[in-house]
């Protein structure tokens, strides 16, 4: 199963991750990444592969379990 | 590096409408990067390619420190202020100098921070609406409303006094413009420091819920660098919207038929890519980009215009086309740097374009469309005025 992991260490809190997918993402009162679904659905993953490629800072992937 | 023969000379005259220059298009055809001839004498590596420009931008090796020999110049003088000059500048830091700053400014510009701030865009937009019908059936709209609305909203965020908005408005117009003297640009920079310095020790008395007192309240900056930060934050957060926003509504004047739909909002930060050229950059030692290598100390110019026209990545590139998903272009760049206050520009753009045609749905221009003023001569792209009637 894939899984959404973000690094938090290196968001440089940008948020075009919460733009791009917003059931999956948020930014936390610091505005870092916040990954509000880990396992998102079938029809989420385009949005959350596009997040990952505009994300300025490359601080997201996908990990298989 | 490539053989002088393929020598350039840059900045290359803007066309105007449409836009960017053609000459893009040749560039991202060579293979590698394009070395490349500035008005200063330095030679630098042009990047055009969607790939390159996002590799250029991520690359650790490459840095945006005026402080390291080699570092590039758009314009006759200056570009980029002497970090010496401007403490606080933190688009000329590197990480992990730079990260303080974003650190204790990402919480005010977050997604939802910014969408809690449209009603009150909203307000600054209609006021300025109010004005413009008021005074008659026709109107300046880069003076009455373009450059109005991002200086009023970049003002209230800051804590800045609005009428003051002139004597800003005149120095920054020194700072983005490339033909710009040293000497004129180092009276700019140290007026707009001494009267931002003074500012602050009013907020240190009396906080506000303002950028400026947010900054002091962070405890992350000295008070010299929260002058520059402040600088920094008001012209990026007036130029570039500005220019977006006054070019924008020239394209939906002349494509009527996306008026109102949110999707030109993106698109049109792609189609115009202002900040085509303001994110300069030197490798500190060797690298490679798209197969090219570079040498340490060797100025190189990431053109965000040129990348988001890569017709590898944008289909029919030279469209204006909202239809197509735009959110990936590199208008507000990538890595580290990317522009902190997108989302409040998205949305400065969004409620300006929907409520003035919204409101004066006859809006039309003035003057034919080859007779419009552009800036080719800022730093940022945009345009000098822009008559229109009702």
């Amino acid at each position: 199963m894939v899984r959404v992991v973000a690094n938090p260490g290196s968001c440089i809190g940008a948020g075009q991750c919460v733009v791009t997918a917003p059931s999956v993402f948020d930014q936390d009162e610091d505005g870092i990444v916040v990954v509000l679904d880990e396992h998102p659905g079938d029809d989420e993953l385009a949005d959350v592969r596009d997040a990952l490629d505009v994300c300025p800072s490359r601080s997201l992937r996908l990990a298989t379990d | 590096m490539s053989n002088t023969a393929n020598l350039v000379d840059f900045p290359l005259r803007r066309p105007g409408q449409p836009y960017p220059p053609d000459q893009y298009a040749d560039f991202r055809a060579r293979e590698g990067l394009v070395w490349s001839h500035m008005p200063t004498g330095a030679k630098v590596w042009l990047v055009t390619k969607y790939d390159d420009v996002r590799a250029v931008l991520t690359d650790p090796r490459i840095s945006s420190s005026p402080r390291h020999e080699g570092f590039p110049s758009v314009g006759r003088t200056g570009g980029v202020p002497n970090p010496d000059q401007v403490p606080g500048w933190f688009v000329a830091l590197d990480p992990p100098d730079h990260d303080r700053f974003r650190k204790a400014l990402i919480p005010e510009f977050t997604v939802r921070r910014i969408r809690e701030m449209r009603p009150s865009i909203q307000e600054v937009v209609d006021h300025r609406i109010d004005g413009l019908l008021t005074a008659g059936n026709e109107a300046e709209l880069v003076s009455d409303f373009t450059a109005a609305v991002p200086s009023l909203v970049i003002s209230a965020l800051l804590g800045v006094p609005h009428v003051d908005r002139d004597f800003f408005e005149a120095r920054i117009r020194l700072l983005v413009t490339m033909s710009s003297t040293h000497d004129e640009r180092d009276q700019a920079t140290r007026e707009i420091l001494r009267y931002l310095s003074r500012l602050i020790l009013v907020k240190q008395k009396r906080p506000g819920d303002d950028l400026i007192s947010v900054m002091l309240a962070s405890g992350a900056m000295s008070l010299q660098e929260i002058s520059g930060a402040a600088m920094l934050l008001l012209i990026a957060g007036q130029e570039t919207t500005a220019n977006n926003m006054a070019l924008g509504m020239v394209t939906l004047l002349l494509n009527p038929q996306w008026i109102g739909d949110e999707r030109a909002v993106e698109e049109l930060l792609r189609y115009y890519s202002v900040a085509d050229m303001v994110a300069l950059r030197v490798a500190t030692e060797d690298t490679e980009i798209g197969g090219q290598p570079i040498k340490g100390g060797e100025g190189i110019v990431p053109l965000v215009a040129a990348a988001n026209h890569d017709s590898s990545v944008f289909e029919r590139a030279g469209d204006f086309d909202p239809s197509r998903s735009a959110r990936h272009h590199v208008a507000f760049g990538y890595g580290v740097h990317q522009c902190l206050g997108q989302h409040l520009v998205r949305a400065e753009l969004d409620i300006a374009y929907k409520t003035l045609f919204e409101r004066i749905p006859k809006l039309e221009l003035a003057i034919p469309v080859e007779k419009l003023a552009f800036k080719y001569d800022g730093v940022v792209f945009g345009i000098d005025s822009l008559p229109v009637r009702w």
